[in-house]
């Protein structure tokens, strides 16, 4: 059979950022699918050498603009863990809330784009209204919608009041009432349901050999999650990965629905258990030494390595975001799938282009 | 009843109060804690040029001799960066988005 090349990407409307793909297709289906990126790169890693390593932490929670608090977050990390800076324990509980606000409307925003994905309309508008409210909280509490700017080296710039945490978890007990009705037409409802299961099914094995990270990895068995490394306040915290077995989509769907429940439930912990200290420590001098962090992120785990040489200006930086380490497993689900499932397969694995391109 | 689920929340939702507000002819009110546009008082600057040399996209240019100060709202990101810096307090973040510009030219204060 005549093989033709569809290209996919990158203006596609299922396709929140641009990525092309060239779908190699024998009738409709994908024999091979050939990544490229590069579309959106901005040389931000390339920037240390302007920007000295007080303001990197904006550029930083630039790179990408779903999850940006967590990569401030994991910069500040390194760049203390380097300078052997003792962040105030208040400030990592701050630190852990917002991290988790941020996977919660991530995850949202991903849940509204894959119902979009499917053609279930309504939902999506659904998801997305539910996400404003954790937009509200973020904002309320760090003046930022999707850029929070509230993280720096030595802790973080605002602090929450015992007023606004207790107005915090008021506001999520409503939040979770309407992510539980979200989240039960997702998991139980048979258009969804049919629509997911079955659908790019990933190994085990085949997820971990292919180095996939974050939710991709946990809906196919594998308990992964950088969380229990302990950083910021998870030390304290119980948190305890959330995995499927059947590594289909539906399974990818499932994980990231369960998260956002065990995103309410820490960061319920986090405020219950939040000491009263300073929020942040004055930092002088300049780093001088090489670290490599690691966090999780809504998407999967990301690595910074930063190398510093004493000057003001860090020597090298270097991010490995999760999408881009979810990527070859992409191109895995793509073959031998069905022309009208890259879509849904594309979306399964969260991708943010903007990351993997920084 | 798995076909019902979504029926059931979109009637729900149908009778409350729609989360969108009527803009523009209802503006959005800014949050309390919103970091909006940096709002500089001239009164107590004693223009040491801190703000400007801190400011991450250098939207902020400081004379000293002339006694101006002037911010490229195109540039400026609303970070705070100069507020936690400004020795004086001259500077605070507004709640309020800035106002749209029309030119690239400074902004003199």
């Amino acid at each position: 059979m005549a093989r033709t090349i569809i290209p996919f990407g990158p203006q596609h409307p299922v396709l929140p950022e641009p990525i092309h793909l060239d779908l190699v297709v024998e009738d409709e289906r994908v024999i091979e699918a050939r990544p490229s990126i590069g579309f959106i790169h901005r040389g931000l890693e390339k920037l240390v050498e302007k920007k000295d390593y007080v303001e990197f932490v904006y550029v930083a929670e630039r790179i990408c603009g779903i999850c940006s608090f967590i990569h401030g977050q994991t910069y500040c990390q390194a760049v203390e863990a380097i300078m052997n800076v003792s962040v105030p324990p208040r400030a990592l509980y701050l630190r852990t809330i917002w991290g988790e606000l941020s996977r919660l409307h991530s995850h949202l925003l991903w849940m509204g784009l894959m119902a979009d994905s499917v053609g279930f309309e309504s939902l999506f508008m659904h998801s997305w209204r539910v996400r404003e409210r954790v937009l509200n909280i973020i904002e309320a509490t760090t003046g930022g919608r999707v850029i929070f700017g509230s993280c720096k080296i030595g802790g973080v710039r605002r602090d929450i009041d015992a007023d606004g945490l207790k107005s915090m978890l008021i506001e999520l007990d409503g939040i979770e009432r309407d992510i539980r009705d979200i989240t039960k037409v997702f998991i139980n409802d048979n258009s969804v349901k049919k629509r997911l299961s079955g659908v790019g099914v990933l190994s085990r094995q085949d997820a971990y050999d292919l180095g996939c990270v974050g939710p991709t990895l946990r809906a196919s068995g594998v308990a992964q999650d950088m969380r229990q490394l302990g950083y910021a306040a998870f030390k304290d915290l119980k948190v305890e990965p959330i995995t499927r077995s059947e590594g289909d989509s539906y399974a990818r769907c499932a994980v990231r629905c369960e998260e956002l429940f065990q995103s309410l439930n820490l960061i319920r912990q986090a405020v219950s258990k939040i000491p009263g200290s300073e929020i942040a420590v004055k930092v002088t001098g300049n780093p001088d030494g090489e670290f490599v962090a690691r966090t999780e992120q809504p998407r999967g785990e990301v690595v910074y390595c930063v190398k510093a040489n004493g000057t003001k200006n860090l020597q090298r930086f270097r991010v490995r975001t999760p999408t881009f380490a979810n990527l070859p497993a992409l191109v895995k689900l793509l073959q031998g799938c069905d022309l009208a499932d890259v879509p849904v397969l594309v979306l399964t694995i969260d991708p943010c282009i903007s990351c993997t391109e920084r | 009843m798995a076909y019902f689920e979504m029926s059931r929340l979109a009637l729900k939702w149908a009778l409350t109060k729609p989360p969108t507000s009527g803009y523009p002819f209802e503006s959005r009110r800014a949050l309390a804690g919103s970091r909006g546009r940096l709002v500089f008082t001239k009164d107590n600057c004693v223009y040491c040029t801190v703000c400007a040399k801190k400011c991450p996209t250098g939207a902020l240019t400081v004379n000293r001799a002339q006694k101006k100060w002037a911010i490229d709202r195109l540039l400026c990101i609303t970070c705070g960066y100069c507020v936690e810096a400004c020795p004086k307090k001259s500077l605070a973040l507004g709640t309020d988005h800035a106002t749209p510009t029309v030119t690239k030219d400074l902004e003199f204060c």
